[in-house]
């Protein structure tokens, strides 16, 4: 068993007390693999880790599995994320088994978003688990044993991620989030990345609150790269827990340069939150191609 | 006819463990005919109860615990007795439990797993929906299903996808969470929310053979 000496990177990066940064890449509609593999190319050596979504905004595509082995392939560290939306128990803790054979050691552990939001709302939506179930699932396994009790003849160990919302929009939700996040540490979650941040204030308001349950679990900030004025009035009016604030939106308005003014208000939020979080995980959302830019300016790269 | 079994004693002790003074309130239709409620359940449910040093403040039938007007109406004569407990235990389906707790603004907790539903469904009117899972869980959701409630039928908190306490599916639609972190911060019992449940057992969903042989299963058939 070669797999069992593969070590997370990104555990590696946290527990020496690195900035770590993550990015994402999200597989193509088709049976092909030149697209990840270009990106891949773009940040190998750049970043910890690479999150792979699972079948994002419930859209039918290449799975997340493959991608991470291609990535790992290339010699990066994959997180392989991994929702509830499209799997029972059966199908997630096999998928779970397949991707620590595979070298695979990151899992980021998510609900998923409902199937009528995609192009398959004909779908039948699985949630068997949820996410905080699926991270005890994970724990199960790392204990030698799957869900029906049985042993495994080897166990899995992973670096185990969840995601957390800093914006949500009432009381109670915000509340719930707080709730929900205490709940997946408890279960086993070793690091957050958050739902996109724009406005550094609430983002330290989150982190005051967090700080408060004294978990110490590392927290990344989630950063999408702003590629218009239009994107962020579309993320503000569909997309739960974003808000671009006016400023911004101004600001990418007014530019002629669009991608020179997204890296500047990237660079500018990063620096913001970097004394009060453990890392950042970059979504650039088909811009990986500014993503080295982006890091050398703020000497991260 | 609504088909109910008893949880597991055990699992209804374990469940009122932090709880002193129990009210016991059974639906006299339904599970009285499947022998799940009624007098005799109550008088059970009581002595075992009073076995582990509870103090049973009251009982009380009413037909149908479904209907709200009808417990808001009965429950007239029982007032004082509820105020002096601490939890009711529920001998009804998953729409009387969430009936229950609506008017009552008390925990209840099920004591009942809800089967199936079959034929008529009681005196059911309300807004409420019980997915007969067989793993009634209504004690920790403050009397809001989250099975019916949430469309991801989570059963730990709800997801980042609602927006101003609207769900991500439907944005006409309540974030059944958010009414379940509401109802929960209105008991007084918001702790409850930390409670980590386990995944359903499905198996519990499935009518066993023994009662598919029974008049219980098909009121229609000549089935001894």
């Amino acid at each position: 068993m070669i797999t069992k000496t593969i070590e997370s990177n990104l555990k590696k990066g946290l527990d020496e007390g690195k900035f770590v940064v993550t990015c994402e890449i999200g597989p193509p509609k088709g049976a092909e693999d030149e697209e990840v593999r270009n990106t891949a190319e773009i940040l190998k050596g750049l970043v910890d880790g690479v999150n792979v979504t699972d079948l994002q905004s419930s859209v039918m595509r290449l799975g997340s599995l493959a991608t991470c082995h291609i990535l790992k392939d290339m010699g990066l560290d994959p997180i392989f994320q991994v929702t509830c939306r499209d799997r029972n128990r059966l199908a997630l803790q096999s998928d779970l088994l397949s991707a620590y054979v595979l070298g695979i050691r990151n899992i980021l552990a998510l609900t998923g978003d409902f199937t009528n939001i995609g192009d398959h709302p004909q779908a039948e939506p699985v949630f068997d688990l949820d996410s905080v179930q699926l991270l005890w699932t994970i724990k199960k396994l790392e204990q030698g044993y799957d869900l029906a009790g049985k042993e495994l003849t080897v166990k899995p160990s992973f670096f185990k991620g969840a995601v957390v919302n800093p914006g949500a929009d009432t009381e109670s939700a915000f509340e719930m989030q707080l709730i929900k996040m205490k709940k997946k540490i408890d279960q086993g979650a070793q690091f957050f990345q958050t739902q996109a941040i724009f406005d550094a204030d609430l983002f330290e308001k989150f982190i005051e609150r967090v700080s408060k349950m004294n978990t110490g679990v590392p927290i990344l900030a989630g950063i999408i790269l702003l590629k218009s004025d239009k994107m962020a009035k579309y993320m503000n009016k569909f997309v739960p827990g974003v808000f671009v604030p006016e400023s911004i939106i101004k600001k990418m308005e007014e530019t002629e340069d669009k991608a020179s003014m997204c890296l500047e208000i990237a660079a500018e939020l990063i620096n913001k939150v970097k004394p009060i979080c453990s890392g950042v995980h970059i979504q650039a959302l088909g811009w990986e191609r500014h993503v080295p830019t982006l890091l050398k300016n703020l000497n991260l790269a | 006819m609504i088909l109910t079994e008893q949880k597991p004693l055990s699992e209804v002790i374990e469940n009122l463990k932090d709880e002193k003074k129990i009210f016991i309130l059974s639906c006299g239709g339904c599970p009285e005919g499947a022998d799940t409620g009624g007098a005799v359940a109550i008088n059970n449910m009581k002595k075992e109860l009073e076995k582990e040093g509870k103090i049973i403040t009251g009982t009380m039938i009413i037909d149908f615990l479904c209907q709200k007007s009808l417990i808001r109406s009965r429950i007239r004569t029982k007032l004082k007795s509820l105020e002096d407990s601490n939890a009711v235990l529920v001998l009804s389906c998953g729409l009387g439990v969430q009936a229950s707790t609506e008017v009552l603004n008390k925990i209840c907790y099920p004591a009942l797993n809800t089967k199936t539903f079959g034929g008529i469904t009681g005196m059911w009117q309300g807004s409420e929906r019980c997915d007969a899972c067989g793993n009634c869980v209504l004690e920790y959701t403050g009397g809001i299903c989250p099975y019916t409630a949430c469309p991801k039928k989570l059963l730990n908190g709800g997801c980042a996808g609602q927006s101003n306490g609207k769900c991500e599916t439907d944005p006409e639609r309540d974030c059944g969470w958010e009414l379940i972190y509401k109802r929960l911060k209105k008991l007084g019992q918001l702790d409850r929310m930390y409670k980590f449940i386990p995944p359903r057992d499905y198996q519990k969903m499935l009518p066993s053979a023994e009662l598919r042989k029974t008049k219980l299963w098909a009121l229609d058939e000549e089935v001894v």
